[in-house]
């Protein structure tokens, strides 16, 4: 794992000591909230409808267990003994106190983490596939990239004011687990049989009140030239991007007002100006930030041993929960572990302090140190022996952790929505609740097969609605919380943006209005094809006639 | 017009609160000044304005409200989800007191 140097920790803890004085003048009255306000949000701490919230950066979803064991520490002493992991690879606490805002940042601090950038309109954090450095089918560990790119956008002076919010996601895996079609800019590592390793740059995606599938801005760019080409980027957006209408304001309206031809000129431009430039990079800092993600020493041990087979033939739950919750590893003999964090009944992401200190104290035994947080608000234990599978299903199982439904339909991404988020128009999390009873049978969830639902609360999106197989907005419809529903969106390699299937839903319609969206693929789909194939082959027809009648 | 209580959070610990008629703050709204004429929400408004100029609460805001019996009720789905906390966690916010 990335470890921070003198000037990292020099910058995080001068951070929490100029927050600590702001703090206190804000709480004396010497700021007012006007001005204080920005200064929170600098730091991540918001104001939402029950309290304070405070929003913690996990850069490209990579946690140590004492990172792990220090959140479950602050959930249990300064919060409500619990964290909301976010479809942005966060963490967010509910119910802070202003005044524990310092000491809790400067907890943070001592194991090399923030809350910086997390708000405002600046570079976040930057996402990553949640199995990188682990996916059998990865080019090579893109995270020496996203910590790259995190520590060029770390308070970056130049982008500090952007027109609004950035987001940067990276890949180096065919399948694209970290939508970054539906990013600001989405990277792509691969390599090309003439050129060598490279990235595709992806520019313009996003999702929120008008969705766009990103486009390829450059098919091939040598990595030593990636930073460059990310300031020239942001250069064009900074200068041209719109400010006068919030709605506007994202890279995607700019990309789309210009035309990607004209704003891919203007990029090239000014990269052709820099790119030979300071920002160029040496291959010994790869080298330097390449060591931190050395891989763990793997041993090389047995593929699968018979009483791997013989506790999958006597425990079908231990079996639902390897069909499901389980990746192929590139090491020999390893396993990828997802721990869902959505048990039939609970809300979609949160995790109380135990399950935290459990799931680091696992990491610590069973997968050298590592967690990951998914943008699937799940964790994932990255390098788990086979032969240790079992034992973790075991003692998942006893903490409530061990759901068997990574990547089916109840693994829905729910946001916080109107339980928790000023923003929101109607409520997220019942919902998913209501849909996961529903469909309360571990075999009917297997049966199905793969199904992405994604629920957000308003039209800004943070539940991925737009990306998913089953995508679920709330809106406000004269004071009553109505759903509009959405089929044939995707989140991966495939990016598409679902279609509204017609007039939306009070909250028990909408669950009916889903199992029949269900019923009618089960009736149809031909044998093993998927949810998502299906509604590509038959198209929406026969769904709105299951929803809506023939008319 | 509809009758209005005056929202807000605490400074120091961010908790929903409600502008009483002793001038003070509480998280229970069946203890907020419910203003009924146009006058009386100008006077509430004035006094939240004083408590957020003396860093007692921030985001001070007019909420119409429904008396129901006996009870002082938000009218609007967001704001009675503020007063009581979380739908999906009943033990958390005003509602667990
Ligand atoms: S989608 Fe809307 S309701 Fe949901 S968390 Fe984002 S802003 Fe809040």
């Amino acid at each position: 794992m990335y470890a921070y140097d003198a000037y990292d920790h020099a910058l995080v803890r001068e951070r929490v000591n100029e927050f600590r004085g702001q703090v206190k003048r804000r709480l004396s009255g010497d700021l007012t909230e006007e001005e204080f306000r920005p200064l929170r949000l600098m730091n991540g701490l918001y104001l939402q409808l029950h309290a304070y919230m405070l929003r913690v950066a996990i850069p490209y979803g990579t946690l140590s267990s004492k990172q792990l064991t220090t959140l479950a520490h602050i959930a249990r002493v300064y919060d409500k003994g619990y964290g909301h992991f976010t479809t942005r690879q966060n963490l967010q606490y509910n119910w802070p106190k202003l005044e524990d805002a310092p000491d809790i940042l400067a907890e943070l601090a001592a194991v090399e983490m923030h809350a910086i950038q997390t708000s405002g309109n600046t570079i976040r954090n930057v996402t990553a596939d949640h199995f990188a450095g682990a996916a059998a089918d990865e080019v090579e560990d893109p995270r020496p990239w996203a910590e790259l790119i995190r520590q060029w956008s770390t308070l970056h002076p130049e982008f500090s004011f952007l027109p609004r919010k950035f987001k940067i996601a990276v890949t180096a895996s065919p399948h694209d687990r970290a939508a970054v079609r539906f990013h600001d800019i989405g990277l792509i590592l691969y390599n090309d049989p003439e050129k060598g390793r490279g990235f595709e740059v992806i520019a313009g995606g996003g999702m929120g009140r008008t969705p766009f599938v990103g486009p390829t801005i450059r098919k091939y760019l040598q990595p030593e030239h990636l930073l460059s080409y990310l300031e020239a980027i942001l250069r064009i957006y900074n200068e041209w991007g719109r400010r006068d209408n919030i709605y506007k304001a994202r890279i995607k309206i700019l990309v789309h007002e210009f035309g990607m031809d004209k704003f891919r000129h203007a990029v090239e431009e000014e990269w052709q100006r820099i790119k030979d430039g300071p920002l160029q990079f040496a291959a010994e800092e790869e080298v330097r930030i390449r060591e931190h993600f050395s891989p763990p020493a793997f041993e090389d041990v047995a593929l699968s041993s018979e009483q791997d087979e013989k506790a999958m033939a006597e425990n079908p739950d231990f079996a639902a929960w390897v069909k499901a919750n389980i990746h192929p590893h590139k090491a020999r003999g390893y396993a990828i572990a997802t721990i869902s964090l959505k048990p039939h009944g609970g809300i979609p992401g949160d995790a109380t302090a135990d399950q935290m200190e459990t799931v680091a104290d696992l990491g610590k035994l069973y997968s050298f140190d590592e967690i990951r947080v998914t943008h699937e608000q799940n964790l994932v234990l990255p390098h788990v022996r086979k032969a240790d599978l079992f034992a973790l299903w075991t003692i998942l199982s006893h903490h409530g952790l061990a759901s068997a439904n990574a990547g089916l339909l109840t693994d829905i991404i729910a946001c916080p929505g109107l339980d928790y988020c000023s923003l929101a128009n109607a409520r997220s999390i019942p919902l998913a609740q209501k849909i996961a009873a529903r469909f309360d049978d571990l075999k009917r969830l297997h049966h199905i097969g793969p199904l992405k639902i994604k629920i957000s609360g308003c039209i800004n999106a943070c539940g991925h609605h737009h990306a998913g197989h089953i995508g679920i907005l709330g809106v406000d419809k004269k004071g009553e919380e109505r759903y509009q529903l959405m089929l044939g969106g995707s989140g991966a390699e495939d990016a598409t943006i679902g279609q509204i299937t017609g007039p939306g839903f009070d909250e028990e319609g909408i669950v009916d209005a889903v199992e029949t969206v269900v019923n009618t693929y089960l009736h149809r789909r031909s044998e093993g094809e998927e949810f998502l194939t299906a509604y590509r082959r038959l198209g929406p027809g026969p769904f709105k006639e299951a929803l809506y009648g023939a008319r | 017009m509809s009758e209005h209580i005056i929202t807000a959070n605490n400074l120091r610990d961010g908790r929903v609160v409600y502008l009483t008629r002793d001038e003070g703050w509480s998280n229970n709204p069946d203890k907020a000044w419910v203003a009924a004429t146009p006058e009386e929400v100008a006077r509430l408004s004035g006094m939240a304005g004083l408590a957020a100029a003396a860093n007692v609460v921030v985001g001070a805001e007019l909420i119409p409200v429904i008396k129901e019996a006996g009870h002082v009720r938000p009218a609007r789905n967001r704001e009675l989800i503020r007063a009581l906390g979380p739908t999906v966690r009943t033990d958390l916010g005003n509602q667990a007191v």
